[in-house]
């Protein structure tokens, strides 16, 4: 379970979170989506500490995020991400770039941390590519070894920062189907797409950011169907993405 | 001109012992210059990205100092002025007792010369690794040392390689000025074998071709090790 209670963050003058106040609920898949700029990534980043915020306060699991009683890397360790670009280790092969944070984090022996990277290269269809290294594999295939990575921490949260925006139309589905998979699972999940097709299936609900604000959080129904209740901003932004 | 060739006379003795023993010496030089300033240069280094200010401006002046100053100068500097600036006891014991005194001062000097060098490199090879690295190694809760340790120096030293091993010819061919403070590395022996033989050619030539030939088994390896630590390129 996430909260954000009335998080702001500035860069400078730049109020890039106003008030950001909701709650992701265990098991609950939550999309965010709005345009270019409005402080999605940084949202989310907020979550897992890799960007921090002025004011306001976000518990993870009931724990907030900046308490000392628990250190940065067992919050991490209890959420994971995935990032636009993959950004997997391009010195190692895909089965030690999920074994790395397993061995030096977690301190699993090779045989636990290897037992496990197989089991989830078995999740991502993807237990051929286990000695390759990421620049032989396709978009597609980089982004579902980038998912096993996080996975192998085996978080309770996962953060999605527009995983399929860098890939190949073709690819994008590969990708959606494992998250919609360890959706199906019971994991919580904070989304940042713009795959309306992907809301509409898996989330729960979905969130609208434009500049800095929450300007919709609904169910999906709601979001989707009861369009006359939504922000004109909202509207603008639907039909833009959803026109093409 | 009227040169009498006598290459065989760098085979005669003392000259062969001479040239041998200048051998050693530059080896020893840039050996034992390359094991101090590997390790320091690869700290000050990573000083230089640290997120503590005081690190980056205290190291960056530590680069400013030992990359700036000739080390021609820091060589004069490490002989004649610091053993004057110790402590009685340790400066007389530097002067006195330790052995091969100026083979330590100039070993010193090309250590700390070369680990400003080297401290530049590797500041600019871990800042050329991608910012989303070191963020997808945060997001998996590696703490600072443990990313260093395993994504970011290792895309960084595969970033240096070349430069780094031209830095080891460097150090090897710097050695050469600690003739200046009396070690009687291969350049000077050439130079004495030339003052005793007139045969500056030979002398020279066979120093040249040492030179030469290490320039050209460091390229070897470092051909050899760009092969084995190369990324395999998408087929
Ligand atoms: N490091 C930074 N310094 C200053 N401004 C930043 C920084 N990172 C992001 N911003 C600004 O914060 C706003 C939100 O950015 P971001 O969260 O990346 O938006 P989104 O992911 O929705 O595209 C943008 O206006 C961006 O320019
Ligand atoms: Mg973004």
């Amino acid at each position: 379970m996430i909260e954000f209670d009335h998080v702001n963050k500035h860069y400078g003058a730049h109020h890039v979170l106003r008030d950001i106040t909701m709650t992701v609920s265990r098991g609950e898949v939550v999309v965010v989506c709005g345009p270019s700029g409005s402080g999605k990534s940084t949202l989310i980043k907020c979550v897992n500490a890799l960007e921090s915020y002025q004011s306001g306060h976000i518990l993870v699991e009931g724990v907030d995020v900046k308490s000392k009683a628990r250190s940065a890397a067992a919050l991490r360790q209890r959420v994971g991400m995935v990032f636009q670009n993959f950004e997997l280790y391009p010195h190692l092969s895909v089965i030690d770039n999920i074994c790395i944070a397993q061995r030096v984090v977690l301190k699993r022996h090779a045989g636990e941390a290897r037992e496990r990277a197989w089991r989830l290269l078995d999740r991502v269809g993807l237990r051929d590519k286990a000695a390759a290294y990421p620049m032989n594999l396709s978009g597609g295939q980089q982004q579902r070894i980038a998912i096993a990575r996080a996975l192998a921490l085996d978080p309770e949260i996962m953060l999605f920062d527009e995983p399929t925006s860098a890939l190949d139309p073709e690819m994008i589905n590969e990708v959606l189907d494992v998250m919609t998979a360890l959706a199906a699972d019971g994991m919580t999940m904070m989304v940042v797409t713009h795959e309306m097709g992907f809301a509409r299936r898996v989330a729960s609900r979905v969130v609208f950011m434009d500049k800095g604000e929450v300007v919709e959080d609904c169910s999906t129904t709601e979001f989707f169907n009861d369009t006359k209740s939504r922000a004109d901003r909202t509207r603008q932004f639907l039909d833009k993405i959803l026109s093409h | 001109m009227n040169y009498q060739w006598n290459w065989s006379l760098l085979l005669d003795e003392p000259y062969a012992g001479w040239l041998l023993a200048g051998l050693g010496w530059t080896v020893a030089l840039s050996v034992v210059g390359w094991v101090i300033a590997l390790p320091l240069g690869t700290a000050i280094g990573i000083a230089r990205t640290s997120s503590s200010r005081w690190l980056r401006v205290l190291s960056g002046f530590y680069v400013s100092v030992f990359r700036n100053i000739p080390l021609l100068l820091q060589m004069f500097v490490w002989f004649f002025v610091v053993p004057e600036l110790l402590p009685d006891r340790l400066g007389l014991w530097f002067k006195r007792d330790l052995p091969n005194p100026e083979f330590w001062t100039a070993a010193l000097a090309l250590a700390f010369y070369t680990s400003g060098r080297l401290a530049e490199l590797f500041r600019a090879g871990l800042q050329a690794v991608p910012r989303g690295q070191v963020m997808a190694a945060d997001a998996t809760g590696m703490s600072r040392p443990q990313a260093l340790r395993h994504v970011i120096m290792p895309q960084a030293l595969r970033i240096i390689l070349p430069p780094l091993t031209s830095e080891f010819l460097s150090i090897v061919k710097n050695s050469s000025l600690a003739l200046t403070i009396g070690v009687l590395e291969l350049t000077a022996q050439s130079r004495q074998i030339e003052n005793f033989t007139f045969h500056g050619f030979e002398a020279f030539g066979a120093a040249t071709a040492f030179y030469m030939l290490v320039a050209l088994i460091l390229n070897l390896v470092m051909v050899s090790l760009r092969r084995t630590l190369t990324l395999p390129v998408a087929v």
